[in-house]
């Protein structure tokens, strides 16, 4: 039998598996990796938040990405500078001033590699309950903007003067962005989280026909890097989070050789 | 202003000579005319201004059921502009566009970049303008001359058969109104002629009105119910003779638009028999515009 906080680990990292599959793969197709990890950062401000208002850092972090991702939407409205520049000095910007932040909460010393790279083992029962509740809000709200977010995911401008309120599905998705990277914070870490999202995605999407079954191939990448890692993280006693996304990593790597080496023509004319 | 040699077409010059188009910051309705609530869509006094360059100055259009109206003007004359702006896409600094009320969409943009980012099939695509059976998407995609690819990917397509597989998405969505910028781009010439008597046919079907914007001169005019001539405002628009004959027309297209539309006339009375189109109505009506 397994001991309870291996089952608690295994649980969290599952969950959040099934979670992330979708949204990872519109992050993907969306090419808004940057975008998610610029959030993800800001994270550690919300952790320095939580830690000092002495509640949950999952709120707190939720709170900063929110805030963040809107600031970015908001610079993304000026066409003088493009969005990737701004990402770039904005994700540097958030990690510095969220490591001086949380140095400056009193008390005991901060043990920052926890936030950064998560503690998977160390997931309470309330953690565990946070994921699953969370996702499942989630989940239900990408199912019920499935074909909007689809629609704009393909052609935006398409799909907009077709009739779908553009504004209103991005805000939604940022919004279900800035929850997810908030409640798999305490799994992988602020720097890690966008690629609990990416990398599985990534590792679908030579392998899949339809978006439908990328999500589901993700859904299943990720799966199997969550109780391999573990796994590994158990026999060799490494860091669990970083063992999850090193196995991601290594079938992404897998499936992009094959595409790679196995798919070199396309596209005629 | 020199006359109608001057090369207009390279050099895309307002053909505003004092015929009183001017953008007038929060113009009210009342001064402008009343929109055409039977129309599609009816535009009233649009302006727009980027980076204080004046794209669209005081521009009227109606679209009604059955019309197909060409939108024509150089690069840079802001037909795309004109397009999003009607479409919602964009808003117009100045002036109204009024939608009925069960207007319904099918749009066909300039480019379609596919993007093999996404793993989508034909048939998925076109499931996502709407809900359809799997006979109808047939259909379309064998009057839109693409039955072929309804399991290929769209990013291993073509850009003419992308342009087809686009427009059958419009298609399937049953539009009242189909809007296509610059259609025939990425399809090969022999490809056009067969587009627009595609779009031609289909309208006299199923009756919806279409806005067809093009650069392109003498094919475009031979199916259309009324040609829009725009450089930043509205030139000059009537029936396509009209227009052909229109000053402004020449001043803009120069004198090498004007024998290829003499060329196209012709042609039209070849097609014109055989296809059983019926003659424009109100003939030698003369274009409204400047001068």
């Amino acid at each position: 039998m397994l001991e309870p906080f291996l089952l608690r680990a295994l649980i969290a990292s599952l969950g959040l598996a099934v979670v992330a599959a979708p949204l990872g793969c519109f992050v993907v197709w969306q090419r808004m990796a940057y975008f998610g990890e610029t959030v993800a950062q800001a994270g550690l401000i919300g952790v320095a938040l939580g830690l000092a208002l002495q509640m949950d850092v999952t709120w707190g972090v939720l709170i900063v990405a929110l805030a963040v991702a809107a600031l970015l939407v908001w610079f993304g409205r000026q066409k003088l500078v493009a969005l990737d520049s701004i990402l770039g000095l904005l994700h540097h910007a958030a990690l510095a001033a969220g490591v001086i932040a949380t140095s400056m909460i009193r008390g005991a010393p901060v043990d920052l590699t926890g936030f950064l790279f998560g503690d998977v083992f160390a997931v309470t029962r309330s953690d565990v309950a946070i994921i699953l509740i969370g996702g499942a809000l989630v989940l239900a709200a990408v199912a019920w903007l499935w074909q909007p977010l689809l629609r704009l995911a393909v052609h935006e401008e398409l799909a907009a003067a077709e009739g779908v309120d553009r504004e209103k599905v991005r805000t939604v998705f940022i919004v279900l962005l800035a929850v997810t990277i908030a409640v798999a914070m305490k799994i992988v870490g602020i720097l890690l989280v966008m690629a609990f999202l990416v990398v599985p995605a990534v590792a679908a999407r030579p392998l899949a026909g339809t978006p439908e079954r990328m999500v589901v191939l993700t859904g299943l990448a990720a799966a199997v890097s969550v109780v391999s890692g573990l796994w590994l993280s158990a026999m060799i006693d490494s860091p669990g989070g970083p063992s999850i996304v090193l196995l991601m990593s290594v079938l992404a790597g897998i499936s992009l050789s094959w595409a790679a080496f196995g798919r070199p023509g396309r596209r005629q004319g | 202003m020199p006359d109608s040699n001057g090369g207009a077409a390279s050099a895309p010059e307002p053909c505003a000579h004092g015929s009183g188009h001017a953008c007038v910051p929060h113009r009210h309705d009342g001064i402008s005319a009343a929109i055409d609530p039977s129309a599609l869509i009816s535009a009233r006094g649009l302006c727009v201004a980027r980076h204080g360059r004046e794209l669209l100055i005081d521009v009227d259009l109606d679209i009604h059921e059955r019309e197909i109206v060409t939108l024509i003007g150089p690069n840079g004359a802001g037909k795309t502009t004109l397009v999003r702006v009607l479409l919602g896409l964009e808003r117009p600094d100045s002036g109204v566009v009024h939608r009925r009320r069960d207007l319904k969409i099918g749009y066909v943009p300039q480019r379609f970049d596919s993007d093999d980012v996404i793993p989508m099939t034909v048939e998925r695509f076109l499931m996502l303008g709407g809900s359809y059976g799997a006979r109808r998407i047939g259909e379309i995609l064998e009057h839109v001359d693409a039955a072929k690819v309804r399991g290929q990917q769209l990013g291993q397509l073509s850009g003419g058969e992308l342009q087809r597989v686009v427009l059958a998405r419009a298609l399937l969505r049953n539009p009242n109104l189909l809007v296509l910028d610059e259609p025939v781009q990425g399809v090969d010439y022999s490809g056009e002629a067969d587009l627009y008597n595609l779009i031609a046919r289909l309208r006299d079907e199923a009756g919806f009105g279409v806005l067809l914007v093009s650069h392109d001169l003498h094919i475009v005019m031979a199916r259309s119910d009324r040609v829009v001539c725009l450089n930043r405002h509205v030139c000059c628009s009537g029936l396509p003779e009209a227009v052909a004959q229109h000053p402004s027309y020449g001043r803009l297209f120069g004198a090498e638009a004007a024998r290829a539309f003499a060329l196209y006339r012709h042609d039209h009375d070849h097609s014109h028999d055989l296809s059983g189109m019926p003659t424009a109505a109100g003939d030698g009506a003369p274009a409204r515009g400047d001068d």
